[in-house]
């Protein structure tokens, strides 16, 4: 997992409570043998005017005009802000993967669902959770203002706006830890190499067959 | 200080570290890999830059999605774009990372969990891992074998362990001998039918008692393979003779002086006397009956000498409604005879009961009868490779032949229907797999799990028998 660094980035508005796993990676998807690849049919359902299969060009789909990820003005975002509930239904792992691989490292939101919560840190992604108020605000700044950017820095837990505002946010502090050193749960196993190389020349001398 | 229960014995020697919550880091002796829950792990891997940590434990093997036919063609035989994508991933991955192989054509390919034993490649007092929830058929040979997830797939390519807590102990005896016709398969569905499928959640299962010493390694696999099926990640058996017996001078197992030393090792590969489990179920053998499943769920079980059973007489409401949702989906009526119903397929395979002994039994039965003219397709698909040539070489492919069964080549196929062997909408089968779940084995097909001896028998007459019948017992 790549370390999660402070970032200054667009921001996209998704305005709508309760997004489902299965719109931000429909079932058919699942199919696929990566973990990655999935950002072009992140949201296939809203972006795409089509029914989207795996294995399409997908820049040959006609493209839904008015799904906000696709207006110019979004473009590049790695922020995404949106309304309660955000990722439940489905427990797919694909559905982080689906968004990180699409380029957003940061999801503001009143609240999450509890799995994909839990996934998005797994997968490098930093969930955010404001009170509604201030989510509000920042919907009417994005759509205010063409190239509205925030910036997020974790190990100080501020977001400050274009204006100056700071706006401090919680975050779970092992969490915390493993996200800005890129530590998932491999790596953190691969913190205790040292033991586990131990426990080999231990067996190899006991059990000499099993490393044959 | 109280004995040690051989899950203790186990785990205690594959322990790399705990942390205060009690989660440890366990050590993993041998890895098995197929096509379905693979690529997303050795994609992790290269994302990270990793590399396996010990790329001797691995060995990986395609099952899932291969045609039973035309396998000499390889992967480019296989007809469905998305399975031979999987197929020629796997075979990618294991090329790119040095991975030990049994591709399509190789003789030693079939299911993971009949080729890992057969090669040696599984021992007694190893940890196995696969991402596959049969893995505890490994559990047979006393090891310790779980299924785990892709994410965890990942995570014991990249550091050789598994994040566990440790889990309780569970002892299901099956005490005496079982009688005349009974199976392994009978003995784990009426264990299953006895504790629910919820019945060991949480716990590792030990098999013991004379009906389990008493079943050949073969079937003791049989057992532990549907230790997951009565709510078990892990299911064992403690190691005697036949056990070491059965790694004698198979491929991967140690040769020479490490033989010796290993095979005496195994010798304390049981529970202690004096050791106590938290939970302990007998079973009294000579109660059981050859089995057959009438619902979907492997706890819906009953003897074929039964009747399929009355929700009106399931006080539990939650129960009896579970029931009438079952026989709906079933199509079957409470109250009729087990025997009265008609089968339309027959399929004989699966990582439950394709191996060697499994296909005698059912040969046994098939010889020299017919399949019954109201059978649609009897399948047989041998386990692995080397099963369906030992199968050759005793003539059993023959005997199922001329009987009317179609003789396959190795994979999983209609156990869970990935490749192109299942049932259609509303179609019957009897089936030595694991799972009756709705459209396990198709969509809205209708499974019911047996023993390959009766699975034999249900294929000649045309509808489920009791196979002592045809056995003259
Ligand atoms: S035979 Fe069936 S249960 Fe066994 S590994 Fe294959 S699909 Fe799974």
């Amino acid at each position: 997992m790549e370390k999660f660094e402070k970032m200054t980035a667009i921001v996209a508005p998704l305005d709508r409570s309760n997004v489902d796993t299965d719109a931000i990676i429909p079932k058919q998807f699942l199919k696929s043998i990566q973990r990655s690849g999935f950002g072009p049919n992140a949201f296939d359902e809203w972006r795409y005017l089509d029914h989207g299969e795996p294995g399409m060009d997908n820049s040959q789909r006609p493209i839904n005009p008015d799904f906000v990820l696709n207006q110019p003005r979004y473009q590049g975002a790695h922020i995404l802000l949106t309304r309660k509930n955000f990722g439940c239904g489905s427990s797919r792992e694909h559905a982080p993967w689906a968004l990180l691989d699409y380029g957003f490292k940061v999801i503001i939101a009143p609240s999450f669902a509890d799995i994909f919560f839990n996934n998005c840190f797994k997968n490098g992604i930093l969930p955010i959770v404001l009170d509604e108020a201030k989510v509000d605000q920042l919907f009417k700044e994005v759509e205010a203002s063409e190239g509205y950017q925030l910036t997020v820095d974790l190990s100080a837990q501020l977001i400050t706006t274009a204006s100056g505002e700071a706006i401090a946010f919680e975050v779970d502090a092992f969490r915390k830890h493993c996200l800005l050193n890129g530590l998932d749960d491999i790596g953190l196993t691969l913190q205790h190499v040292d033991a586990i190389k131990a426990y080999e020349t231990r067996r190899q001398a006991e059990a000499p067959w099993l490393f044959s | 200080m109280a004995g040690k229960t051989l899950y203790d014995k186990l785990w205690d020697a594959h322990v790399v570290r705990c942390d205060d919550n009690d989660t440890c880091l366990i050590y993993i002796d041998r890895h098995l890999v197929h096509e379905v829950t693979s690529p997303q792990a050795f994609e992790g891997l290269r994302l990270a830059g990793r590399k396996p940590w010990r790329v001797d434990s691995v060995v990986a093997t395609p099952d899932h999605n291969v045609p039973t036919t035309g396998q000499s063609a390889g992967v480019a035989g296989i007809a469905d774009p998305i399975a031979r994508i999987q197929v020629a991933t796997l075979e990618q991955n294991v090329h790119e990372f040095g991975i030990t192989f049994f591709p399509m054509n190789d003789p030693r390919q079939g299911i993971v969990h009949v080729v890992g034993p057969e090669e040696g490649a599984t021992l007694p007092g190893m940890t196995v891992v696969c991402g596959d929830s049969h893995t505890s058929t490994h559990g047979a040979f006393g090891a310790l074998a779980h299924g785990i997830g892709t994410s965890e797939v990942e995570h014991v390519l990249a550091t050789q362990c598994l994040v566990q807590k440790k889990m309780k102990n569970m002892l299901v005896s099956v005490d005496g001998p079982v009688g005349p016709g009974v199976t392994a398969k009978d003995i784990v569905l009426a264990i299953i039918g006895r504790i629910g499928t919820a019945g060991g959640t949480g716990h590792a299962i030990e098999f013991g008692g004379q009906a389990i010493r008493d079943l050949s390694v073969e079937g003791r696999m049989t057992v532990c393979n549907m230790a997951i099926e009565a709510g078990a990640r892990a299911g064992m058996v403690a190691v005697d003779e036949k056990t070491i017996d059965y790694f004698r001078g198979r491929p991967f197992a140690p040769k020479g002086e490490l033989w010796e030393q290993a095979a005496a090792a195994w010798q304390e590969l049981v529970s202690d006397s004096d050791a106590s489990f938290d939970t302990v179920v007998r079973i009294d053998a000579a109660s059981i009956q050859p089995q057959v499943t009438w619902g979907t769920s492997p706890e819906m079980v009953v003897a074929i000498t039964d009747t399929v059973p009355d929700p009106a007489s399931e006080s539990d409401e939650v129960k009896a409604d579970g029931m009438r949702r079952a026989l709906e989906y079933m199509g079957l009526d409470a109250g009729m005879n087990i025997s009265d119903i008609p089968v339309d397929k027959v399929f004989i395979g699966s990582c439950t009961n394709s191996r060697i002994e499994d296909l005698r039994e059912a040969a046994a039965v098939a010889k020299g009868r017919t399949v019954a003219a109201t059978v649609k397709q009897a399948l047989v698909v041998p386990g692995s490779g080397l099963v369906k040539k030992q199968a050759e070489e005793e003539g059993l492919d023959k005997i199922f032949t001329e009987a009317g069964f179609e003789w396959r080549e190795p994979g999983c196929s209609m156990c869970l229907a990935m490749n192109a062997d299942r049932l259609e909408a509303g179609e019957r089968c009897a089936s030595t797999s694991n799972r009756n779940f709705e459209g396990r084995q198709g969509q809205g097909g209708r499974t019911h799990l047996v023993s390959p001896a009766m699975a034999a028998a249900a294929a000649i007459k045309g509808h489920f028998t009791d196979v002592r019948e045809l056995q003259n017992i």
